[in-house]
């Protein structure tokens, strides 16, 4: 049990980036485009928030906060180019997703050697900093677990969360919205702009990917590399169906895949999983990602157009 | 679409994509004419500055070229049938599994235990292939998160099999793999002055004869073709959709798990741990897209995509990140992908040329 709980803090640091990124392909998806550039997004994300924060941190301590808005605006750029080819030149948004993807790996390596000279950014010495939330630290159990040294990412992500399902179900643009996704040519006839839409879309899931990336390498690594995302993109997007293009599904679909990953550090500390490989847990998230789509796949319920062409002229 | 669009929009492409490859490198202080040295090099071996000439260049290129080629009709053969198979890389890494299996346990003469290998493989390969495509026919699960989920499984699979299974000392590669089972050759390594050039391009050729043949000229592969399609029309038309999804993965993950035999067995001799995915799943789709999915046009797109990957360290030598290849491979994927609004282009274009035509006339 006690380890359940000083497992509950490390799950959370991995649930934030997922969760955040899954919202972000939410937004997307609800629109009508499926990004499966969330992955890349992240890269690009991360990046920049690394290299912000690297550069800025001798000058000032809010350098984090710096990388992880300029993170946010890379995101928002790189996802341009998603919503350019998917809905202006009707590209097939799974093929331009993966190029995206590559391109990401690509783009943020070489910006690293012409930047950094090597195959990654500079180390950042904290990163972003672990904050208290005083009074209610001193909850005894759920105190120390949920309010004292966690991440201001982790508390955002919920705030996300709760935005998010406003936003969606309870905001005429959410309205809007969510009937681009399922049946865009009526929402054209009722004088939606469809191709606005899904710019919103696709640039809004490109910030939160940024935040997500930047949330990520300032939490979980000490500088950007190719691999610092290792595939979280693709978790998000699964989360995103796991969780039913629903907010709190998602949320409640990333706390588990948090803790399907905190448990490959804690697996040695407990009795009977000691004997278990090490690899085999680094393995977990991913065969249950496979698993959770399995299971819920009859009753998952995307939105009827995502991936789908828009043609204007058709009933 | 007629044949001249056929090839215009990949040609379009792969110029959008190199002039894009070129400004990025002008824009970040690195010169291009650097780079397309280092590619002509790569591919004929002679330094056109220091006018030396070096065929290990050439063996390299087409080692290079070999795995993708193979990667690229596995990614090929599932578009065929409408699949998107982002799991080549996983697909091959499980072939390579059992590539060092077969090699390292199975005792047998020169040439039968190579296709024993081999075979080994392409089975590894299929069965990794089959799980996608089952849970895409029985239960309508997208291939593409499934896919990209089992490439990590591999992965670490991989690097659990090199430790524990082969007994690797080092915890980077096995104990060497028998001469008997490898594609090596001292012939064709001594033509082309040492490089790592193998056998492995026999069993890449007769892959892609293969492929041509079960999809153009068999009633499997119209079957598997009209699935991609339209599936309700093949449904109405009474082909058995799911079984051909299935049996589409499985050969496509075959391709895969072969090329993981040609790498182990061809240009190493052990298998390998790897700390992150080698980008040939990657590698595959944009040589299928290039290539339209075509035999020979995957075989024309390994090529190209090949001598980019070979010429990778001679850039980074001369101070160009290697990564401006795999941008200028993106971005080549990406205008692949915008080919309608790319034909839109080239139809709002004719007109206005054949008006000048009449008016010339």
């Amino acid at each position: 049990m006690s380890i359940l709980l000083t497992m509950i803090p490390i799950a959370l640091v991995y649930a934030t980036p997922i969760v955040i990124a899954a919202l972000g392909g939410l937004y997307s998806e609800r629109s009508g485009i499926v990004n499966i550039a969330l992955e890349g997004i992240m890269m690009v994300g991360a990046f920049t928030a690394a290299a912000v924060t690297a550069v800025l941190e001798p000058s000032t301590t809010w350098a984090a906060y710096y990388g992880i808005a300029a993170g946010i605006v890379a995101g928002m750029i790189f996802s341009l180019l998603h919503a350019f080819a998917s809905v202006n030149l009707k590209a097939d948004q799974v093929v331009s997703g993966t190029a995206l993807n590559i391109l990401a790996g690509g783009l943020t390596v070489y910006l690293c050697q012409i930047f950094f000279d090597q195959q990654r950014t500079n180390a950042f010495t904290t990163g972003l900093a672990k904050v208290s939330v005083p009074g209610l630290k001193g909850i005894p159990f759920l105190g120390p677990v949920l309010f004292m040294d966690v991440y201001s990412t982790t508390y955002a992500a919920i705030l996300l969360v709760l935005l998010t399902w406003f936003v969606v179900y309870k905001t005429p643009f959410g309205l809007r919205m969510r009937s681009c996704g399922e049946h865009p040519q009526a929402a054209a006839s009722m004088g939606i702009n469809v191709l606005a839409m899904r710019y919103t879309g696709v640039i809004i899931s490109g910030a939160l990917a940024g935040l997500a990336g930047g949330a990520m390498v300032l939490t979980q690594d000490i500088q950007y590399t190719l691999g610092s995302i290792h595939g979280t993109g693709f978790i998000a997007l699964a989360c995103l169906i796991f969780g039913k293009w629903n907010p709190f599904g998602v949320l409640g679909a990333g706390l588990f895949f948090g803790f399907s990953q905190a448990l490959s550090i804690y697996a040695k500390d407990i009795a009977f999983l000691q004997k278990v490989p090490l690899d085999f847990f680094y393995m977990l998230p991913y065969v249950l990602t496979v698993i959770a789509l399995v299971v819920f796949s009859g009753k998952s319920v995307g939105p009827k157009a995502a991936g789908e062409l828009y043609d204007a002229g058709k009933r | 679409m007629n044949t001249r669009s056929k090839l215009f929009v990949p040609l379009v492409a792969i110029l959008l994509g190199f002039v894009l490859g070129a400004a990025i490198l002008i824009a970040t202080h690195r010169s291009p004419i650097d780079m397309f040295y280092a590619m002509l090099q790569s591919v004929s071996g002679k330094n056109l500055r220091a006018d030396t000439f070096n065929p290990r260049y050439i063996g390299e290129f087409v080692v290079q070229s070999m795995p993708i080629m193979l990667t690229g009709l596995s990614v090929g053969f599932a578009f065929r049938t409408g699949l998107f198979n982002i799991g080549a890389e996983g697909q091959l890494m499980m072939g390579s599994i059992a590539a060092v299996g077969a090699g390292l346990w199975i005792q047998a003469p020169p040439v039968i235990h190579v296709i024993l290998v081999l075979l080994a493989a392409m089975l590894a390969g299929g069965i990794w292939g089959a799980i996608p495509g089952y849970f895409k026919a029985r239960f309508n699960v997208h291939e593409v998160v499934v896919t990209i989920m089992l490439n990590y499984v591999a992965l670490f699979l991989n690097n659990w099999a090199i430790v524990e299974v082969f007994k690797s000392v080092d915890r980077i590669k096995t104990p060497p793999i028998p001469p008997t089972a490898l594609l090596k050759s001292d012939l064709l390594a001594q033509l082309t002055n040492g490089s790592r050039l193998n056998w492995g391009f026999i069993p890449v050729l007769l892959s892609i004869l293969v492929y041509w043949f079960i999809i153009e000229k068999t009633t499997f592969g119209f079957s598997l073709r009209a699935v991609g399609f339209n599936k309700d029309g093949a449904q109405y038309a009474g082909m058995k959709v799911n079984r051909n999804i299935v049996s589409s993965m499985v050969i496509a993950g075959a391709f895969a798990g072969l090329a993981g035999a040609v790498i182990t067995v061809g240009t190493f001799s052990f298998g390998r741990a790897l700390p992150a995915a080698e980008g040939y799943g990657f590698d595959g789709i944009a040589v299928a897209l290039v290539g339209g999915n075509a035999a020979i046009g995957v075989f024309f797109s390994g090529l190209l995509f090949g001598m980019l990957k070979a010429a990778q360290p001679l850039m980074q030598s001369q101070g160009i990140p290697k990564e401006i290849a795999s941008i200028i491979q993106a971005s080549i994927v990406l205008f692949i992908a915008m080919k309608l609004g790319i034909e839109y282009l080239m139809k709002k274009l004719k007109p206005r040329k054949a008006v000048t035509e009449e008016v010339e006339s």
